[in-house]
């Protein structure tokens, strides 16, 4: 074995309780580190992903995000126009099908109109302000996980009556709608209709589930008032990630404001900076914590080993090689905490895992972990990257001693 | 037996080949509010296979010479000359090579490894040093400490030894490398008479049998008269210098 290991392992290995308690720092940071950094990266995927699956990754609307130019402002430079009164009427967007056919052919994934209309749904002397969305069935599997989020019925069922209306579970539990109840839907432009409830959804998303509501597209347009409006579209892409990308794109197109999924819950997915911000600095300070475990165990073996540090360099080990005996001490901490911490990670990982939760904010029984070798390999380094740190200062000290001012004392 | 004679430092090294160790001028002053002078303008010649004692009372600066003589401390003026090569320019790693290759020490105490046989200790600057494959280095182990009578021993951790064996262990260890010179600082300060009197016999042994050079620091006055060359030291100059002619 390599001089300068042998004499390291030897150190470490004949101090087998105060380097146990080095390594079981170590260990505990990077256990609890892999625990916190799963709980927290879980919590996020499974928020994100309901926010992926349950609505589409992009509404393309009738709107625009500035005031179409006015024919004077094109001719005169000097002409602005301000404080334009907008139709009542939602104009729609002009050739939905013709942009449809557009968009499937470079979008990678599925494109759906649809119509969106605000009304009051009333039933049992309830009223309740809610999104009314005309869909077309066939089409919906394209662009949601709606068909999959049924409860008690099929999407197909909103063929099955004149006026069928889906309702989300928390909607109709508030206005305590069943299945074959007839309701009423009401808007502001004096559309009512009465619809009867052929089935729930349950998206797992309480503000969708309590406010919105699916008919058939042409039950949409006549609460519009306009035949043949389709005043949305909605996409899914393949990879979520690029909905940003893409709505863009389908903006500066069309004209027509595209707004992605992460555009649209900005604010919630910039929480979660601030959480991983958070997360990272208590991981850090855990591992800081441990570190001072590696930094204690080679400060006591540097000084229970200043007569040897002096003879070796008597002997003719330069400073270089003292330093890396130590150095090498720290990691052997280092690394056989962090595999600990690895084994302790996973457990804490599995047993949070089996605990049962009731919650009913949340649909899982189980708190959401995500396993991922990115937590164990971040850990891992940084508790090495520590122990290596906490290591090298004593050791550097250590090999700067002069051997005579030791012999000295020792003698 | 030996009888001393009236020679002097530059009489002894009056001779054309080039010295093992030369001191010119060198003075070490050790800063600080009151500056402590340990030792001043030395002048020192010493040659191959000679066995020198370096005395005088405590304080006069023996050791702090000795540890100048093997670069362990740095001269505040004046330079070691090793094998004709001037040291003080050295870098700390040409140093520490020097020391690897050249030099070997043996201190008051032993200060051997305690987690380590003593096999282990022997071989360790052999180790360092990287000069031979690792069977060569246990072969050259066992033979050293055969030699000194500690065959029995070369399995056992320093603990399990007596003071006197720990002593020819650390001079073992001292010569691992075959270095030609061999420092020695109060090596039986620490021993009783009969532990002395073999480390001596095995000091006197590598001069005599291996040609190597031993120069010791000793406050054993009946051990320095046996040894070939005396220099005493007081008040951390060279008050005396002179060659016993070996009966």
């Amino acid at each position: 074995m390599n001089l300068t290991l042998d004499i390291a392992w030897t150190h470490v290995r004949t101090r087998l309780r105060q380097t146990g308690f080095a390594i079981a720092g170590v260990a505990t940071g990077v256990g609890f580190s892999i625990m916190m950094a799963s709980l927290m990266q879980g919590s996020q995927d499974d928020f994100t992903s309901r926010l992926v699956n349950t609505l589409p990754h992009i509404t393309t609307n009738d709107e625009r995000r500035l005031p179409p130019k006015q024919p004077a402002e094109a001719v005169f430079a000097a002409v602005e126009f301000h404080g334009l009164t907008p139709e009542a009427r939602r104009p729609g967007i002009k050739n939905p099908m013709a942009m449809i056919a557009s968009l499937e052919g470079w979008l990678p994934g599925g494109v759906a109109p649809s119509v969106k209309v605000q009304a009051i749904i009333r039933y049992a002397n309830r009223d309740i302000a809610t999104s009314v969305i005309g869909i077309d069935p066939t089409r919906e599997s394209k662009v949601s996980e709606l068909p999959k989020q049924m409860r008690g019925a099929t999407l197909a069922a909103l063929y099955r009556a004149t006026n069928a209306i889906v309702l989300g579970d928390r909607l109709a539990e508030k206005i305590g709608a069943r299945i074959g109840a007839n309701i009423t839907i009401q808007t502001s432009e004096g559309a009512r209709i009465n619809a009867r409830v052929v089935g729930f959804f349950h998206t797992g998303l309480r503000q969708v589930d309590e406010s919105t509501a699916y008919v058939l597209a042409k039950t949409g347009q006549i609460l519009a008032h306009q035949t043949g409006l389709i005043n949305e579209l909605r996409v899914r892409v393949n990879d979520p990630m690029i909905a940003r990308e893409v709505a863009q794109r389908i903006e500066n197109d069309s004209g027509y404001k595209s707004v992605s999924w992460e555009e649209a819950h900005e604010d919630l997915l910039s929480t979660f900076v601030i959480r991983n911000i958070i997360m990272y600095t208590v991981v850090g300070a855990i591992l800081l914590v441990a570190s001072f475990g590696t930094y204690n165990i080679v400060s006591t073996i540097t000084h229970e080993k200043a007569r040897d540090i002096a003879i070796m360099k008597s002997l003719g080990m330069s400073e270089v090689t003292v330093r890396t005996i130590f150095v090498i001490e720290a990691m052997i901490i280092g690394i056989v905490g962090a595999l600990a911490g690895f084994s302790l990670g996973y457990l804490l990982c599995v047993v949070l895992g089996s605990v049962e939760i009731k919650n009913p904010f949340i649909d899982s029984n189980h708190l959401p972990l995500t396993y991922s070798y990115k937590h164990y390999l971040l850990a891992g380094l940084a508790a090495l990257t520590s122990s290596v740190a906490a290591g090298y200062l004593p050791a550097r000290k250590a090999a700067r001693a002069h051997p005579v001012d030791i012999i000295r004392g020792a003698t | 037996m030996t009888a001393t004679t009236s020679a002097s430092a530059s009489d002894a090294g009056s001779n054309m080949t080039v010295p093992l160790i030369e001191a010119r001028a060198v003075t070490r002053i050790l800063p600080g509010i009151v500056p402590t002078t340990l030792v001043r303008d030395i002048n020192l010649r010493i040659d191959a296979n000679e066995f020198i004692a370096i005395t005088g009372p405590s304080g006069s600066g023996k050791s702090s010479l000795l540890y100048l003589l093997g670069l362990l401390d740095l001269p505040t003026s004046g330079e070691v000359l090793i094998k004709g090569k001037a040291t003080s320019r050295m870098s700390e790693k040409e140093r520490a090579l020097t020391r690897l290759s050249t030099l070997g020490f043996v201190f008051q105490f032993h200060f051997l490894l305690p987690e380590f046989t003593i096999l282990d200790n022997v071989t360790l600057p052999m180790r360092a040093l990287g000069a031979l494959p690792a069977d060569a280095m246990r072969d050259r182990g066992r033979e050293l400490l055969s030699s000194f009578g500690l065959a029995d021993h070369i399995d056992k951790r320093p603990d399990q030894l007596s003071g006197g064996q720990r002593q020819r262990v650390a001079v073992a260890r001292a010569l691992a490398n075959e270095p030609l010179i061999i420092l020695a600082d109060e090596p039986t300060g620490s021993l009783d008479s009969k532990s002395s009197e073999q480390v001596f016999q095995v000091l006197r042994h590598i001069v005599d049998d291996h040609g190597k050079t031993v120069v010791a620091v000793t406050h054993h006055l009946g051990l320095a008269e046996r040894m070939d060359r005396r220099i005493e030291l007081i008040d951390g100059a060279i008050s005396s210098d002179e060659i016993a002619a070996r009966v």
